[in-house]
């Protein structure tokens, strides 16, 4: 054994006890709060002391791995064992979206949830078998680099650049947006202030320390995000079913909630509510095609209904009734409209409950075809798009060797895996609760937490009594996602404790997600840009430098983006999925197994498969329709096949192989270097043999 | 030194293992997702196209890539390209 395998070997074993220790010490931690709030500490600071252990711990990290050497900057030295590896690459991967959204998607739209399930997780197949280990074997420090070397001249390079750009920058406007939320929720502070306040973490971090720094904290991330996740899921399934194994049991619970369902659907009260909403949508409609009159005549109407009764002297409860009514009555005809805007689009509460189970439930068969249709597409656009995030391809230039690389690749899902697994789960043990106890239940007997979540956020949970009953009607509550992670220590009766491990749960996603991307920009311009095509002579150290200060400025405008709190933020995380795939993969994937593509294939490819995507999304979305032509949103738009914006992926993928195949096959083959090139990155080893 | 012949045997097995492999990733994927509707029998209290789709698939996707590890790990061996002892 050599001296380098040894002292590798020494670093595993000495990481291992390092987490060890962490993981206890993460463990003390949190019991010792827990103690601390039996004593009586308030929850505002307990808050406090989350978001700033967790903070400092991270900063910590950062400092301690500080370095100004380009291959520890740029790839941690090369030196990650491929299981550490795989948990930095799953705190990488695994975004407040996926944290904190996930559940949430999962109860709110069941079946067809799982596209995010099975999307995020089946394109580290495509990462494993078609990219990671030659990307390593490669060996350069990131994925523009190698559409360089593959693809020869500047040009292709610099394509490579303005879509990893593109693309990280969208997704890490969203992580920003993300802290902001948490931080907000976790000690009270301003949006603002928790922006920048999670951004000091993110940048003590990475600014120090690069790659390295950002791996050892992703570890540690990972570690605190897990940990988080699990132990609310588990107690409410004990609580539950008796068993602390949700993913095994859920499935009676899931058979429960479909029992349920069938009740809701005919139960007279609900059809009661969903009548009211029904009624009240069509005459919104019928009120906005003449707002002036419908605000005028309605105004008269209640007048007149009130002058009446008092002519009639009817007693005074009916008079006091028609009062109520009168007053209820929008003060002036905007605010009429806005409500009337409101009731129409409620309309979708007259449905009853969907199926959680039931796949692309839909009222005719050609509604459901649609669905699946785009079900599928968005699980290709979400997977293909997972093989070609330029943040996650550069995780595997990290490990030691090519053999490290694909096991690698296997740790980074299984780490991934245990939390996908484990949302579906959490999703229909929180609908039961919400069926079950909440449903039915006395407006006076709600349970605790549901009280204090609808006052605390009514975007997260409000509960109307719509047709005055007393009891809770299932279409009274409109429920937004993000309770179901955030209100389950609650749910489960857990002390305050678990929601404050929660909150550093979701802040360790996002602030772990949010350094990898801005890495990457940063990398993007000061190695790929500024190094390769710039000034070729650049020494390291200004290299390292640039990159710092790049990642100062690319920060700032992100957390200034995410502080404007720009609408559909999620839609956008979801199309950076789209445009990475249309743009890398094909590009990447061809590069390796195909010898005779050529440069301006490549080229051509990455720009028709970005174009044709970008067309799409900025053509048939709603906002971004009226961002880009000022069509108004109300017009329907024109889909191909009635693929819905999101998945624009699907057309820009097989163009962008196209092009690249067709081109390739006019234009001369590359040079013997460049095939040399495909052919070493091919093997493993090709001298040894 | 291995021949060119060896060298393109080994390229050869790769595509073949790769290709088999992305073949169930797209079974599990994309047939079963089609006919979601259709496989929706009852699977230990899961409507069995659910369960693929929650945890089913998520299995066989970490097993095709622990598998891809282990058979191109040995096959580097086999054909003398593994990395050496200076990695």
């Amino acid at each position: 054994m050599s001296a380098a395998m040894q002292s590798q070997k020494a670093f595993k074993a000495q990481l291992t006890k390092v987490y060890a220790f962490y993981t206890g010490g993460f463990f003390l931690f949190v019991a010792a709060l827990a103690i601390l709030e039996q004593m009586g500490m308030a929850r505002q600071t307990m808050g406090y002391v989350f978001l700033v252990a967790t903070i400092l711990l991270y900063a910590g990290i950062g400092v301690m791995s500080r370095t100004n050497d380009a291959s520890e900057y740029y790839v941690a030295g090369r030196r990650v064992p491929a299981m550490f590896n795989g948990m930095a690459t799953g705190a990488d991967w695994m975004s407040a979206a996926s944290f904190i959204g996930m559940a949430g998607t999962l109860y709110l739209s069941g079946y067809n949830g799982l596209a995010f399930i099975m999307g995020w997780t089946g394109g580290y197949v495509l990462v494993a078998l078609l990219l990671a280990p030659y990307l390593r074997k490669f060996g350069q420090f990131t994925i523009p680099d190698f559409l360089g070397a593959r693809y020869g001249g500047h040009i292709p390079r610099f394509i490579g650049i303005l879509i990893a750009i593109l693309v990280s920058f969208t997704y890490v406007v969203a992580q920003i947006y993300g802290v902001g939320l948490i931080t907000t929720r976790l000690t009270g502070v301003d949006f603002q202030v928790g922006v920048f306040l999670g951004l000091a973490g993110i940048l003590v971090c990475s600014f120090l320390g690069g790659m390295k720094a950002v791996t050892w904290t992703q570890v540690a991330q990972y570690i605190i995000l897990i940990i988080a996740y699990m132990i609310p899921v588990v107690w409410l399934s004990v609580k539950q079913t008796g068993i602390p194994v949700p993913q095994a049991v859920y499935g009676n619970q899931l058979e429960k909630v479909t029992a349920l369902e069938q009740k809701l659907i005919d139960d007279p009260k609900e059809k009661e509510v969903r009548q009211i909403f029904r009624d009240r949508a069509a005459a919104a409609t019928e009120a906005l095609k003449d707002p002036a009159k419908a605000y005028t005549d309605g105004k008269a109407r209640l007048e007149k209904d009130l002058a009446d009764l008092k002519a009639a002297n009817e007693d005074a409860g009916k008079v006091k009734a028609a009062e109520d009514a009168l007053g209820r009555w929008p003060k002036d005809q905007a605010a009429a409209t806005a409500q009337w805007t409101r009731d129409r689009a409620a309309a979708g509460r007259a449905n009853p409950p969907a199926r959680h189970g039931e796949a692309f439930a839909g009222k005719d068969e050609k509604a459901r075809d649609i669905a699946r249709r785009n079900f599928l597409a968005l699980v290709f656009c979400l997977m293909v798009g997972t093989a070609a995030l330029p943040h996650i391809l550069m995780r595997y230039y990290t490990t030691p060797s090519v053999k490290e690389a694909r096991s690698s690749v296997t740790w980074s899902l299984f780490f991934i895996f245990l939390l996908y697994f484990t949302a579906p789960a959490l999703a229909v043990l929180v609908k039961f609760v919400m069926y079950n106890d909440v449903v039915g239940t006395a407006f006076t007997s709600l349970p605790a937490w549901a009280q204090a979540w609808a006052k605390v956020d009514p975007s997260l949970l409000s509960i109307t009594d719509v047709n005055r009953d007393g009891i809770v009607q299932l279409a009274e509550i409109v429920i937004g996602g993000d309770i179901v992670v955030l209100a389950t220590p609650e749910i489960a009766g857990l002390p305050y404790v678990v929601s404050g491990l929660v909150a550093a749960g979701g802040l360790a996603a996002a602030l772990s997600t949010a350094d990898g991307l801005l890495l990457t920009i940063a990398n993007a311009l000061s190695h790929d840009l500024y190094y390769k095509m710039i000034d070729p002579n650049a020494p390291t150290s200004r290299r390292v430098l640039l990159s710092k200060i790049l990642l100062l400025v690319v920060a700032a405008l992100a957390a200034y983006v995410a502080s404007l709190k720009i609408a559909d933020i999620l839609f956008l995380v979801s199309a950076a999925f789209s445009l990475a795939a249309a743009g890398f993969f094909p590009a990447l994937v061809l590069g390796v197994f195909w010898k005779r593509t050529t440069g301006i294939a490549a080229s051509l490819g990455m720009l028709a498969g970005v174009g044709v995507t970008f067309w799409y999304m900025i053509s048939t979305h709603p906002w971004l329709r009226e961002v880009f032509f000022g069509t108004a949103r109300s017009v329907a738009p024109d889909l191909w096949w009635d693929i819905l914006p999101i998945s624009a992926g699907v057309f820009g993928v097989p163009l962008g192989f196209l092009v690249i195949i067709l081109v390739s096959l006019v234009t001369p083959a590359p040079s013997k270097e460049t095939q040399d090139m495909v052919q070493n990155v091919r093997y493993p080893n090709l001298k040894a043999a | 030194m291995a021949s060119t012949a060896k060298l393109d045997e080994y390229w050869q097995r790769n595509l073949r293992i790769t290709g088999i492999l992305l073949g169930i990733w797209f079974i599990v994927t994309f047939v079963v997702g089609w006919f979601a509707r259709e496989l929706s029998f009852s699977f230990f209290g899961w409507p069995f196209s659910f369960y693929m789709g929650a945890q089913g698939s998520l299995v066989i996707y970490c097993l095709i890539i622990w598998f891809y590890a282990r058979y191109m790990n040995n096959m580097d061996i086999e054909y003398g390209v593994q990395e050496g002892e200076e990695e």
